[in-house]
């Protein structure tokens, strides 16, 4: 169910009613980076941003589309039991296909203005509820270091209560199963095949390092449009 | 068979005429790892040295007779009748670079040198700080920590450490190809034909979500062999069930050789690595514990 409304924003347009199987379904495609995959080095080395944008993102893309396909198809037959039983491989891959969507925008090489601390309202808010920037970084760092297996760590504001809030989720769950008011403002990726390549086992280097290519513009962006 | 050891006297639980080898085999390791590396371990913790040998037959206390090394540290001579037994890291019974191509050296060190050991070095830092805890053997350990769902933080570290060693004994050189004996027999019985159940073992590895382990149980209450997934740090034994084979789905266990190509590795592994001779002996071992039934035994 959720998935109409999911896809009807984006069929607003007749065309996309022809699109596909012709069955009114939008599926997804591997959003662009708006930069190169070696931009980010030292902080992330271009094979890894290589493999886990070309690779990984695509896989959870072509499996969401085969799973809400499924879905489509089970809906319109009436069949509740597989319809519940994609639900997993819809929060899994249609989670990793939103999470990385936003963890591209989230990241911005340093001459592009990655890594420069927050100005602004964001920066505002957050002196406010963590006392500094680098507070704030500490507590996701350790935060993101003691996820167990693969999640996310999120740092997001309450749309409802107007407070910012550092929030971890396992595998690829969206962060809306942590709060349903959460909006994610800047989201970091760790499970392993984040950083294995060039940091091994060692999580805590990759978290210090990826700040520097941090982009708090959009962070900021995303904040002012829901606190303004 | 150690998955209902648990390692004692800082040096592996086998018996005395294989721990010298397993001992050689550790300086053989630690040769290949870079010397830094080799510094810090010797700096930290010299239980993982012998005292002495004659300390592994019989549990004598060790004499007053330490070597050059250990008469320099003074920790050593301050309390000469106060032995603390931490869990060691179990060398895998194989060369590091004796599965490639399948499991490259570099992925063993990694995975062995620095994740495994990681886990160990965790656990004994958290029971040295817990009587209680320090007094179970590995497997209550794991069970009482799994807290029946609601794991303690103690849990993934020694699940992990169990987890390891159990998934390295799994593995052997010019490994694969098919089982043997009782084991092909009952997994004809239970899954219709080994090909069933490959095919199972590896779809079961590929849909697994995020981080975990794939395992071959033998199932106590219904006495047949089943395969289960687990999440993270979680092993059967939590559940009761006796373990047969495991499968490292975690990321780390095929990055760096397989990158995100799940569906190689678990294909790998089912052809090249599985050690068949395990799974047959700790099948042999459970059968103490489960009736699997009458043995087909030929009629004349």
């Amino acid at each position: 169910m959720a998935l109409r409304t999911l896809a009807t924003p984006k069929t607003l347009g007749v065309l996309s009613r022809f699109q596909q199987q012709a069955r009114g379904l939008q599926t997804f495609t591997l959003p662009d980076l708006s930069y190169d995959y070696g931009a980010l080095e030292p902080a992330i080395s271009g094979e890894i941003m290589q493999l886990h944008h070309q690779k990984h993102h695509q896989t959870y893309i072509t499996n969401y589309n085969k799973a809400i396909e499924q879905l489509d198809d089970a809906i319109a037959k009436g069949d509740a039991s597989t319809a519940v039983k994609l639900q997993s491989a819809i929060k899994f891959n249609g989670g990793g296909h939103v999470n990385h969507s936003i963890f591209w925008k989230n990241l911005a090489p340093t001459s592009a203005g990655g890594g420069e601390p927050p100005h602004g309202s964001l920066g505002w808010a957050i002196d406010q509820s963590f006392t500094s920037v680098d507070k704030l970084i500490a507590k996701m760092n350790a935060e993101g270091a003691a996820v167990q297996g693969s999640g996310w760590v999120w740092l997001a504001v309450d749309k409802e209560l107007k407070r910012l809030v550092v929030e971890t989720t396992a595998n690829q769950d969206p962060l809306v199963t942590k709060g349903p008011n959460l909006v994610p403002l800047i989201g970091i990726d760790v499970w392993e095949h984040a950083y294995y390549l060039q940091y091994k086992n060692v999580r805590p280097d990759y978290l210090k390092n990826i700040w520097k290519v941090i982009n708090w513009k959009y962070a900021s962006e995303v904040y002012e449009k829901e606190c303004p | 068979m150690s998955w209902s050891c648990s390692n004692y006297l800082c040096l592996s639980s086998s018996s005395s005429s294989s721990l010298v080898n397993s001992n050689e085999l550790t300086r053989f390791n630690r040769r290949n790892l870079s010397c830094e590396y080799k510094e810090e371990r010797r700096k930290d913790n010299d239980l993982k040295r012998p005292i002495n040998i004659s300390a592994y037959n019989g549990l004598k206390s060790p004499s007053y007779k330490l070597d050059k090394a250990q008469r320099r540290k003074e920790h050593v001579l301050k309390k000469p009748n106060n032995i603390c037994a931490y869990y060691s890291l179990k060398p895998p019974s194989y060369k590091f670079d004796a599965l490639e191509p399948y499991m490259s050296k570099r992925t063993l060190e990694v995975h062995w040198g620095e994740h495994h050991r990681g886990y160990v070095e965790t656990l004994n830092k958290y029971l040295s700080k817990n009587d209680v805890l320090y007094g179970y053997t590995m497997d209550e350990l794991i069970r009482v920590t799994y807290n029946n769902g609601n794991p303690l933080p103690e849990f993934n570290v020694a699940a992990q450490v169990w987890n390891h060693d159990f998934f390295w004994e799994s593995m052997q050189p010019g490994g694969g190809n098919l089982p043997i004996l009782g084991l092909m027999d009952q997994i004809e019985k239970d899954f219709g034909s080994f090909a069933n159940f490959r095919q199972e073992f590896i779809e079961s590895a590929l849909t697994l979500f995020g981080s975990g382990w794939v395992w071959l149980v033998l199932k106590r209450n219904e006495k047949r062999l089943a395969i289960a997934t687990t999440t993270n740090a979680v092993t059967p034994l939590v559940w009761d069930d006796i373990p047969l084979l495991s499968l490292d789905m975690w990321e780390h266990a095929y990055y760096l050789d397989y990158k995100n190509d799940r569906a190689r590795y678990a294909n790998v592994f089912m052809d090249h690595l599985v050690s068949w001779n395990a799974v047959l002996g700790r099948m042999a071992r459970a059968q103490a514990f489960v009736n699997l039934g009458e043995p087909k035994i030929p009629v004349a």
